[in-house]
Order: structure tokens, then sequence, then C-alpha cells
């Protein structure tokens, strides 16, 4: 507690990070300096090593180098330990627990403030952080159905609900909008600003347009390295973006 | 559907539990002979670790093969127990005067004491499945792996049993016992006594497995067997979950085999074989493993059948099992109990359309 560290804005700092899988090496020499506040894009052609970069600081893959926030490394604690100092992530397929309801997987979420004794007694209420939760995330309406009928945004919306109720400052989003629709990514980009202020959000993303409209920061990677950092604007004007992402996403929009 | 009806709904179990403590408690007692009422305690100890396979299984995931081994150790406990009971006070069991030097073993004389034996019977299993339980969650391993380390533990158990005749009697067990913690095994009213605590064992299992089922742990529980790795990003060690599950469920196994012991009047590694884990199994796969009554009522039925086609068939009823498994794994996997809300939402369907029916 007594750590000078904690006494800073909080800040995820990642030092030379690298990554291989049986000599190959799927990323290498990352440094990234991720800021509370500000909503920071991972963006970068397939392989680029941007899932791989989250695995690892989540502890999915084994890496080697630094990543520390509030004092811990990262690197050196198991997946659920991270959680626990407040780092939380979603998947690019939207894995909630279909059986339970949209409260049920909320609730389940808060687990890390719960004593063992809490831990056997039933739901009697809905938690306030719970309830504020849900209200965020826009899904009153729909709180009480199984999460496997909700809808493909939604359920993303959910997974982004689950880790405000668990409280993580720094949310991981791994293609949070692929497969919305225009409309739905709007309000996935305005959630994300709501939110923003007091975490550290970086989301991983493909679509250029969304990238464009709320992008604070972006942060380009190219075969398992930072190509380079800038706003929505510097990216546009390097040449070298050009020439790996953009220039080939411009004639491939319609993916997106 | 509204909330009311969703509060209520979570209480069905409840009204389930409450047929089957009518059932044990005051209808069998009344209408059954003391040997069928015997009987039924036994597959009620079937039905106890039953309940904790549902938990482990049905709602862990942990393909729990060998409970035999948890069922055997608590027998053991109380077959020890009994057998110095029927021993007399100072004197050795009969086997060790045969077998063994005649002088009873350090590890056996604080079975001597019903309070030791009575701890006994929920520590022992209890640090057995912890120790088993870390070693094996924390290192990942799970499906066939678990179920076959689980089931080949069992084997091992069953032939030590029977190597260690000097210390467990060997293949022919512990046998010859004459009391129940004072109380004559051979006296109608104290079998029915001892009916009486084994089914009121089973109803108190039953409702601490539904307190379990609605508690953020079961939710947590469900979340584990469904998606693990999901679970570790809640901020839970998986591993933690499965082993609280697995310990109950070690215990609740423990416990019945510890009953099983004064109604059966002996205690042999038959009873605690792999083949006798197989039959719990079976049981709570027929009950329905998922819900909170399948596995007891599951349990029960197996060891009504298990009684009743042997004595009419003794050279075929073991098909006759198989067949009804075949039966039920194709038809309703499931399980017997999982007909029950399907005919429920059917009937509410049907109701529903009517009254649909009518407004137009």
């Amino acid at each position: 507690m007594n750590d000078p560290q904690t006494h800073e804005p909080d800040h995820l700092e990642i030092k030379d990070l690298a990554v291989s899988f049986d000599g190959f090496k799927a990323i290498s020499g990352v440094d990234l300096a991720l800021k509370q506040g500000r909503l920071h894009f991972l963006i970068g052609p397939n392989g680029a090593g941007k899932t791989t970069l989250v695995d690892a600081l989540t502890g999915l893959v084994k890496a080697s180098g630094h990543a520390t926030y509030r004092g811990k490394d990262l690197l050196s604690l198991k997946s659920h330990q991270i959680v626990r100092a407040g780092v939380g992530r979603t998947f690019q397929t939207a894995t909630v627990f279909e059986e339970l309801s949209v409260l049920q997987n909320l609730d389940i979420a808060g687990g890390v403030h719960r004593s063992a004794w809490g831990m056997i007694m039933a739901r009697r209420k809905v938690p306030t952080y719970v309830e504020e939760a849900l209200e965020t995330i826009g899904l009153q309406d729909v709180s009480r159905r199984p999460a496997g009928v909700l809808a493909h945004g939604q359920k993303q919306w959910l997974e982004i609900g689950m880790l405000l109720v668990q409280d993580a400052k720094v949310m991981f989003l791994d293609e949070t909008v692929a497969g919305m629709s225009a409309e739905e990514r709007e309000e996935t980009g305005e959630l994300l600003r709501r939110i923003c202020p007091d975490r550290t959000i970086v989301v991983i993303e493909h679509d250029m347009d969304f990238v464009r409209t709320f992008a604070d920061i972006v942060t380009v990677m190219h075969g398992g390295k930072v190509l380079t950092e800038g706003t929505v604007a510097e990216i546009q004007a390097n040449p070298q973006v050009q020439e790996v992402y953009l220039g080939r996403s411009a004639e491939g929009t319609a993916h997106a | 559907m509204n909330a009311r009806v969703m509060a209520f709904k979570a209480y069905f179990p409840l009204i389930g539990i409450a047929i089957l403590a009518l059932f044990l408690l005051v209808i069998a007692p009344g209408a059954l002979s003391s040997f069928r009422l015997n009987n039924l305690g036994k597959y009620c100890c079937y039905a106890i670790a039953g309940v904790g396979i549902g938990l482990a299984w049905g709602r862990g995931g942990m393909l729990v093969l060998g409970q035999g081994l948890f069922f055997g150790l608590g027998a053991y406990a109380m077959g020890m127990h009994l057998k110095l009971e029927a021993a007399g006070p100072d004197a050795v069991p009969d086997f060790m005067m045969n077998f063994g030097s005649g002088v009873l073993p350090a590890w056996w004389a604080p079975f001597r004491s019903g309070a030791f034996t009575i701890a006994a019977i929920v520590v022992i299993p209890a640090l057995v499945a912890l120790v088993l339980g870390l070693a094996v969650f924390k290192r990942r391993i799970k499906g066939a792996y678990f179920a076959i380390l689980s089931q080949a533990l069992t084997v091992a158990f069953g032939a030590l049993l029977v190597s260690q005749i000097k210390y467990t009697g060997g293949q022919t067990g512990l046998n010859s016992l004459s009391t129940f913690f004072g109380y004559n095994l051979y006296d109608p009213v104290n079998k029915k006594m001892i009916y009486m605590i084994t089914a009121v064992i089973l109803i108190v299992m039953l409702l601490i497995t539904f307190q379990l089922y609605r508690s953020r742990f079961g939710e947590v529980l469900i979340a584990t067997r469904d998606q693990e790795e999901r679970v570790r990003f809640l901020g839970y060690d998986p591993a933690n979950i499965k082993v609280v599950a697995f310990v109950i469920a070690a215990i609740m196994a423990s416990i019945g085999g510890a009953m099983f012991v004064p109604m059966a009047g002996l205690i042999n590694p038959r009873e605690v074989s792999a083949l006798a884990s197989i039959m719990l199994i079976a049981g709570v796969a027929l009950g329905g493993r998922a819900t909170l009554l399948g596995p007891a009522i599951g349990a029960l039925v197996v060891g009504y059948g298990r009684t009743s086609l042997s004595e009419a068939y003794p050279d075929q009823w073991t098909y006759f099992l198989g067949a009804m498994f075949i039966i039920v794994i194709l038809f309703i996997p499931n399980g017997l109990t999982s007909v029950i809300p399907k005919a429920w939402q059917a009937l509410n369907r049907r109701r529903t359309d009517i009254k649909e029916v009518e407004a137009v």
C-alpha cells in the first residue's frame, strides 16, 4: 500500500515484451504506455500480433519482458490474479454464460468483491453496482432473459457490463464491434466514451470508420512489432502505415 | 414471465424434497416390512452419495467415476467402530486374532471412540478429496483423464483392502457387527431408527444441495462446467471452485457409506469396488445428473431395481439394467426427472395457446 507507484495515475507500462511459439516470434520488442482516460485503439493487419499481445498481458500465453500495472508484474501472475489486479478483457467471440440470465451474468462477475460467505448465499436483491452496470450498458429491458437469446451486439455490451461489475480499471476489448450494425457501433462507441474517463480502455479493431470516429490514440502493429503510435490524423498521414495497412484496408472497406 | 412466478418457481424443488420426505419418513415406514425398509435404507445411502455426484458431475462437470473410494472410506471408518464395539472393550476383532498378531494396530485404537469415528467419516474423505482435487484440477487435468484417474484410485483402494487382511479383514471385510453405538442391530425398533436417521440425512443433504444450487457458488459452478476458461477472467481460479464441489461430494459419499454399514451388517471390498462406483453414477445418470432430485431418485430406483430384478431373474437382471440405461440415455439424455419440467412447460404452453385462442 505504501508503494509510491499507487499514487501515480493508473498506467500500464509495457517494456520489451516478446512472445514466441516454438521459436517463432509472434511479437517482439513491444514498448507501450497505456494511460487512463483515453480510448486507445490497437490496429494492424491480421497476424500483426494484437491479440497475442493482449493474451500475454492477461496470462493466456507466456511472455518475456515487463508489463507493470500498479506495481504488479502482470507477466508473473495467473489469469485470475490479473483480473483481481484490475485488468479485464473480452474475447473476439462473446463468451457470456448462455444459460444464466443477463442479471446473473453481471452478478457472477462481481465475485472479486465478495467474501466466501457471500458465495454460499443466494442473491436476494440486485447489488447497486450491478444495477449501475446494467444501466450503463442499456440492457435493463432484457435483464431477466437468458444471455443466450441476446443479439450479437447485446452480448458484447453484456461483456463490457461484466467488466464494469468486476471494476476492471484496464479493459482490453477484442474486436468488440465486429459484426455489429452501424447503429450498434455508434452506441458501442458512445458507451466506451462514457466509461473511459476513469479507466484505461484498449480496443483491438479492424473497422477504420469506427477507429476514426472514436480513437483518442492509435497504436499500429505490424509483424509482431509496434510500427507507430499517434492520433488518428498522425496515423493516417504516416506513409509506412498507409503502405502496410490503410492502403489495403481502404480498398477493402466492403468487409468492414 | 413475471418476477413473482419466477421466485415461486425457484422453490419448486423444495416441494419435491417435501414429497420425497413424506414418502421416506411417513409412508415407507408404515407400509414396508422391516426387511424391505432396511433395503430402502441402503438405497438411501446410495442416494446420499448420488446427491454428491449430482453436484460434482451434473453441476460441476467432473465425471467422478470413483466415488466408491469415498463411500468406502466412510464405510470402513464406521465398520471399524462397529467391529470394535462388537468385540467389546479391550478386546481385539476376531479376524485380527486369525490373520494378524492379535494386537490392535495403533491407528485402529481411536475408532473405539464414537465421536472420533463420526469426525473421521467427515474429515478423512474431505482431506483425501482436497489433496487429490488440488493436485488434479490445479494441473488442469479434466474430462476422461480425471474419470480414469478416479476410477483407478478406487481399484487401488479395493486391492489395498483385499491385500491388508490383517487390518481390513481382506475379501470378507468387516462382518458380524452386532451393535450401532450401543443399539442392537437385530432389534426391529433399532433397525427402524437407523433407517430413519439415514432418510433424514438424505433429506438434509438435499436441502444443503438446494441451497448450494441457488447460491452464487452454484452459479459459478455451472459457469465453470460450461466455460472454464471464461471463469478465469471473472477473477476465480476454476480449480478452487471444482475442489470445493469435489470435497462436498466426497463427504456425502462417505456419509452414505458410513450409514450403509449398520444396515448391511457388514462391509467388504465388493461394496466399494469400481463396479459399485459405476452403479452409483449410473443411478445419477438415470435420474438426471444436473437436477436436484434426479440423482437421489435415480439412486433409489437403481437400488430397488437391482434387488427386485435380481430376486426375480438372478442371472439376467444385469441385462435389464443395461437395457434400461441404453433406453434412457438414448431417449431422455437428461434423465427421468427432466421429463417433469418438460411436461409442465408443454402444459403451460397449451394453456397459453388456449387463452390466446379465447382472446381472439
